[in-house]
């Protein structure tokens, strides 16, 4: 993954949510307090003014900025989650205008790191951990298994998919849903949905 | 959706700019986002700072001046406030003697008042936070994000913000905090659900005999949804709840809230308080002081929390101390 690619990546991300913000915030009305989609719209409207106005020469500067500005622009909990997580992920990365697949599995497993250590929710939760670390493992099994960054990033996508999907049937432990009890169960977690988009993006842009 | 706004996206913005004209005492920073006192920081008091989503008010820019908040940051509707701006207004209100953070328990508020607690440590500022969690509504909170803050949270800026006033220590002025907190028990009923500027729609729909129990102050959905009783009924089960989880004991002294959540009227709500009144008097428990009216609200909502803080005569000294806010104000 070059610079490119890595801007790339976020803009779609930025679209992306977008265009979905208003299922967002309909997932986040019935459990939460409907504004995942509006906040993370902010956040990533402000990502992609960062990118036009900035060089990078370091895919990891990418991220790690791109993160800071999620943290500066988005408030709640998706703001620190998800700005920690793009920093985590830019400060694990090797400096340089191009990275690994295999730096990547190093890099997308230290956000999933940071997501866990800040929000303190483990499997199960009905949180973003439900679809990021499906993701995260799927990616690293296909690059282990040799293959290149589409097909590990299509992978990534159906697992952050599935776990998505799959918070349906769970109750929340963790983030504002939590206080609905076994009333949130029924329903798809804001969180991991949004987070199925973004291993969504990577996916498309990679994509042959 | 019907509101007296102009665009959705400005509604935050545009309120600071009339809270601003409408009391030349404050000083909002309109480029960070906060509300502090005009004459912060003042040397050698802790100051007390203290944020949220926006959509509470008065909490918490109208809880900001001599005697309470030195200063406040909204977030966007319903939506924590980011570490930039909290960071901004820890700088601008510290006197050298530390900041206390005033946090409501929402995972949100947690995580950006503590980035911004560690970017003010980076900076040679002292913050000690008081977490406010006290709707006892939230039940298994060992398991969740824990219980929410709400209508405690007025009382705990209040006390505490008495006792930085008169020069208490960081120590001290945060300790007190905390008591309060832990004195204190409150429970929500929701009759309608709330409109978000940002989402244009309410956010559940509830029958016309249906209520929302155990509802917080973000248009989330409550803990259960039951049929409308009479007041009296719903008084006696928040109260079960409230002295369940904090028990207070005959010829126990408390401060009572009744707080209205943004759309019920105060002829409600001074029934309700006649109805506590009525409960608490017949389990042998004085009401040292009481507030009636909107505090802790959540935009358009129908509905109203009680707060029951078992409190020490220091306390109740402490909420009597001069106060002169635009959302409280005695003795100043």
């Amino acid at each position: 993954m070059d610079v490119a690619l890595a801007t790339a990546w976020l803009r779609a991300v930025a679209e992306s949510v977008d265009a979905d913000a208003d299922e967002l915030t309909k997932l986040d009305s019935a459990i939460g307090d409907g504004d995942h989609g509006v906040n993370l719209r902010r956040g990533f409207t402000a990502v992609a003014a960062l990118l036009d106005g900035t060089a990078f020469t370091s895919v990891g500067d990418v991220f790690v900025r791109a993160g800071g500005t999620l943290i500066s622009k988005v408030g709640g909990a998706s703001g620190p989650l998800y700005g920690s997580a793009f920093r985590a992920v830019g400060k694990a990365l090797p400096p340089g205008p191009a990275v690994t697949p295999a730096d990547l599995v190093t890099a997308l497993r230290a956000g999933l790191d940071a997501v866990s250590a800040l929000g303190g929710a483990v499997p199960g939760d009905k949180t973003i951990v439900d679809a990021y670390r499906p993701a995260v493992m799927a990616f690293g099994e296909a690059v282990a298994g040799g293959a290149a960054l589409p097909e590990a990033a299509a992978g990534a996508a159906r697992a952050a998919g599935d776990g998505a999907r799959a918070t349906v049937s769970l109750t929340a432990r963790k983030g504002r849903a939590s206080y609905l009890g076994e009333r949130s169960a029924g329903h798809q977690d804001p969180g991991a949905t949004s987070t199925w988009l973004i291993f969504q993006a990577l996916a498309d842009v990679t994509a042959p | 959706m019907k509101k007296f706004i102009n665009d959705p996206n400005d509604v935050v913005a545009e309120a600071l700019a009339g809270l601003a004209a409408a009391h030349p005492e404050l000083r909002v920073d309109h480029t960070e986002q906060y509300v502090a006192r005009a004459d912060a920081p003042r040397s050698g008091k802790v100051a007390l700072v203290s944020g949220g989503g926006s959509g509470h008010e008065p909490l918490h820019g109208g809880f900001v001046g001599p005697g309470m908040l030195d200063a406040a940051c909204p977030g966007e509707v319903f939506t924590s406030p980011v570490p930039d701006q909290i960071l901004a207004a820890t700088k601008a209100v510290d006197g050298g003697a530390g900041v206390v953070h005033v946090v409501k328990n929402y995972t949100g508020d947690v995580m950006n008042f503590r980035m911004a607690a560690e970017l003010a440590a980076d900076e040679g500022i002292t913050v000690e936070t008081v977490l406010v969690d006290d709707d006892v509504a939230v039940e298994d909170s060992t398991w969740t994000a824990g219980r929410r803050g709400t209508g405690a949270t007025l009382l705990v800026e209040k006390i505490a913000g008495a006792l930085a006033e008169e020069g208490g220590k960081l120590g001290e002025v945060a300790a007190i905090g905390r008591e309060v907190n832990a004195a204190s028990a409150s429970f929500a009923y929701a009759l309608t659900a709330v409109t978000t500027p940002a989402a244009g729609r309410p956010g559940f729909d509830l029958p016309d005999d249906e209520i929302e129990a155990g509802v917080g102050i973000h248009g989330e959905p409550g803990r259960r949804r039951e049929k409308l009783r009479p007041a009296g009924e719903l008084v006696r089960s928040a109260l079960d709840a409230i002295l369940e989880a904090k028990p207070v004991e005959s010829g126990d002294r408390v401060i009572v809230l009744v707080n209205g959540l943004g759309g019920t009227p105060l002829i409600e709500l001074y029934l309700v308080y006649g109805e506590v009144a009525t409960v608490l008097a017949a389990r042998g428990i004085e009401i040292s002081r009481r507030l009636v009216g909107n505090y802790v609200t959540s935009l358009d909502m129908a509905g109203l929390s009680i707060t029951v803080t078992r409190v020490t005569g220091e306390m109740v000294r402490l909420f009597d101390a001069p106060v002169r806010t635009p959302g409280l104000r005695w003795g100043a």
